[in-house]
């Protein structure tokens, strides 16, 4: 789960690390209050999840009460690389003296946290490691072992830090590991961290990642919201507790197995046609999952076919069947369907399905075929039926 | 032979008192393994149709001699239920559990490490079947007879279809390994083609493989110095955007890092024949092991 500027800020406050003081708005009214109790100059930020939003006009500077006002407007409701602003964050104007980078990032491959730090921040740190490799400090914690202020000073040396920042960074590089660990995050990121002329550090930007398999110990990170990514079908999937993601094509897919899933939209779109979903029912899926889910992909307008690729272990073929039978019941598709049953109870499935002689559903036998099948009949989908 | 479970395994499973825990533990029995005890905290002297239950790991291994575990608690007890089988001295140790946090994977493999001998297979993975030997864990043992071809895969259901298609095609496996679909899992895919490669009744190995990460990458490099048997690969998610899980908590395209266009590249750069589709994998094995 991505966080917005904002609600990584005030993660990071809640962890001792410095931030500009600010607020969140909805409104323009919300976004001038919060201007006058902030002061001027402040600044009015976008809240979307797009990198470069400054570039794009989404960060404007605001020296008096009208100008709060005017950002406040014009970036409210804009639309940047095509998420709408739902929200701005208010906060006071930094000086900045030098701009520095730093980031904790859970590092698979190395199986341990890696944190990275810079003193050329305020800028893509991909294109810093391409250009200026040597410019970046970084290093491996063990974690069992955990943050020791020995890495902070090795980071700080390495990269070349003012001396006099050399202990204020280590005690903050601290904050973060503990933030890192404390609040179960893949990736924190400070960019730019900036020095004040009072010589002080301040997290300027936050980009934060949580882990979603962890949000059961962090109820009040579970609650946090971001509606400029939210998309209809994946809030409704899941609300329904389903695996959802949109994809933007026009054939609707559902399989069991997240590979298997993965699988079936990499066939579909060799066979010519574009996925407009991933969707993985899960295993041992009943009867009322399926409906959720073909309520789900069918809400979605573009969706001119649809396909379930299923291979049945824990799942039962004949209950994914009785669980199609009652969509079809509530909801009456008007596309097609093309259906391919294999594994536990597959025979019943497929004789429950002829029996119910559900209108334009067609069962294939391979997941082959099913993919050429369903590809073939979305194209012949009339725009009105779907 | 076979790889990780067999006819020595001796099972004893965390969790056996849940709905889950309780339907596949018995699942694993009909099939003939060796279903010696189970642990749940609390119900210790019960027992689940004649398997009996104990309080704790250790004590499970003490009056059963388990060798093996199977975990099946739910993710937030799970890491800590891996560390106590450990701590028992369990050497084999397979975890069907999903979703658990990250960090704690991270702190699970990072002591097992520490602690030699012990290897864990998992978490969020079907676990390991050797057909005709022992089934441990959730696959579909039907599908599959036994044969030369060992299976090593991220994705579930994904081996059941080419499981499935090799079975059709002739074939069975000597063992089917699902290493799971987390960010950190206990056993990569190198671990598992060393042991097929020391297994003498395996004489090819497939590999399955998806999104996200670098341990594909990784194993093309240990294929090319280290495996002698054919690997036929697959991957899967081509069509996956970045920037979205798909599914599987480690199934995520980073950037540009841990695409399938890059994986399959790594895998072909080093002579793994590479199948687009399930079915295509399977044809591969045919004109391998017919050939």
């Amino acid at each position: 789960m991505d966080l917005l500027e904002y609600q990584g800020k005030q993660l990071f406050a809640r962890h001792g690390i410095p931030v500009p003081a600010g607020r969140p708005a909805t409104s323009v009214d919300e976004a001038v209050t919060a201007a006058d109790a902030i002061g001027y100059p402040c600044v009015v930020k976008a809240q979307v999840q797009i990198g470069g939003r400054g570039k794009l006009g989404g960060i404007k500077v605001a020296a008096s009460r009208a100008e709060a006002h005017e950002h406040a407007g014009a970036i409210l409701g804009m639309d940047i690389r095509g998420l709408r602003v739902h929200e701005v964050w208010v906060e006071e104007a930094s000086e900045i003296e030098a701009e520095y980078y730093a980031s904790i990032v859970f590092d698979r491959s190395a199986r341990a946290p890696l944190i990275m730090l810079s003193t050329k921040g305020g800028m893509d740190i991909e294109q810093v490691a391409e250009e200026d490799p040597e410019a970046i400090a970084s290093l491996h914690v063990d974690p069992l072992l955990g943050y020791q202020q020995f890495h902070g000073r090795r980071l700080a040396f390495e990269a070349g830090v003012d001396g006099d920042l050399v202990r204020p960074l280590t005690g903050l590089l601290e904050k973060l590991y503990e933030a890192f660990v404390g609040e179960d995050a893949m990736l924190i990121e400070v960019n730019p961290l900036i020095v004040t002329p009072e010589r002080e550090l301040r997290a300027l930007d936050a980009k934060v990642t949580l882990d979603g398999d962890a949000m059961f110990r962090h109820p009040d990170n579970a609650a946090l919201r971001n509606p400029s990514a939210e998309d209809p079908q994946e809030q409704m999937a899941k609300e329904r507790g389903l695996t959802y993601v949109k994809l933007g094509g026009d054939i609707g897919i559902l399989g069991n197995g997240a590979g298997l899933v993965m699988s079936t939209l990499d066939v579909v779109a060799q066979a010519g046609g574009r996925p407009a979903n991933f969707l993985d029912a899960g295993g041992g899926s009943k009867a009322d999952a399926i409906v959720a889910a073909v309520e789900v992909i069918l809400s979605d307008e573009k969706v001119g076919g649809v396909l379930f690729n299923i291979f049945g272990g824990i799942t039962r073929c004949d209950e994914v069947a009785k669980g199609l039978i009652e969509a079809f019941g509530q909801v009456q598709p008007q596309v097609p369907f093309v259906v391919r049953l294999d594994g536990t109870n597959d025979e019943e499935g497929r004789r429950l399905l002829a029996e119910a002689a559900l209108p334009n559903l067609h069962v294939e036998g391979t997941m082959l075929g099913a993919a050429r099948r369903i590809v073939e009949l979305a194209a012949a989908t009339p725009s009105e039926a779907r | 032979m076979s790889i990780l479970v067999d006819g020595d395994t001796r099972l004893c499973v965390s969790g056996i008192t849940g709905r889950e825990g309780t339907f596949h533990a018995l699942n694993n029995k009909r099939y003939g393994t060796n279903v010696v005890s189970g642990v749940t905290p609390g119900k210790g002297g019960q027992s689940v149709e004649g398997v009996p239950v104990f309080d704790t790991f250790h004590e499970a291994v003490a009056d059963t001699g388990a060798n093996t575990a199977m975990i099946f608690v739910p993710a937030r007890f799970a890491a800590d239920s891996i560390i106590e089988a450990a701590d028992a001295g369990i050497p084999t140790i397979v975890a069907i559990t999903e979703g658990i946090p990250a960090h704690d994977e991270l702190r699970v493999y990072t002591q097992l490490k520490r602690s030699s001998g012990v290897r864990l297979i998992g978490p969020n993975c079907p676990g390991v079947l050797s057909p005709g030997k022992a089934n441990v864990g959730i696959i579909p043992a039907d599908f599959f007879k036994e044969g030369n071809v060992g299976v090593v895969s991220r994705s579930g259901t994904l081996t059941y279809q080419i499981g499935n298609e090799l079975a059709q095609g002739g074939f069975g496996n000597s063992s089917i390994v699902g290493i799971g679909g987390d960010p950190v899992p206990g056993s990569s895919f190198i671990d598992v083609l060393e042991l097929f490669e020391a297994d003498p009744e395996t004489e090819l190995v497939v590999m399955s493989g998806e999104i996200g990460g670098s341990a594909e990458e990784e194993a093309a490099e240990f294929i090319a110095d280290n495996v002698s048997k054919p690997v036929v690969g697959y991957i899967a998610g081509f069509t996956a955007p970045p920037g979205k899980t798909m599914g599987h908590a480690g199934a995520i395209v980073s950037g540009s890092k841990g695409t399938a266009q890059a994986k399959a590249e790594a895998l072909e750069a080093v002579g793994v024949r590479v199948g687009r589709t399930p079915t295509e994998v399977s044809e591969i094995v045919v004109e391998i092991l017919d050939g």
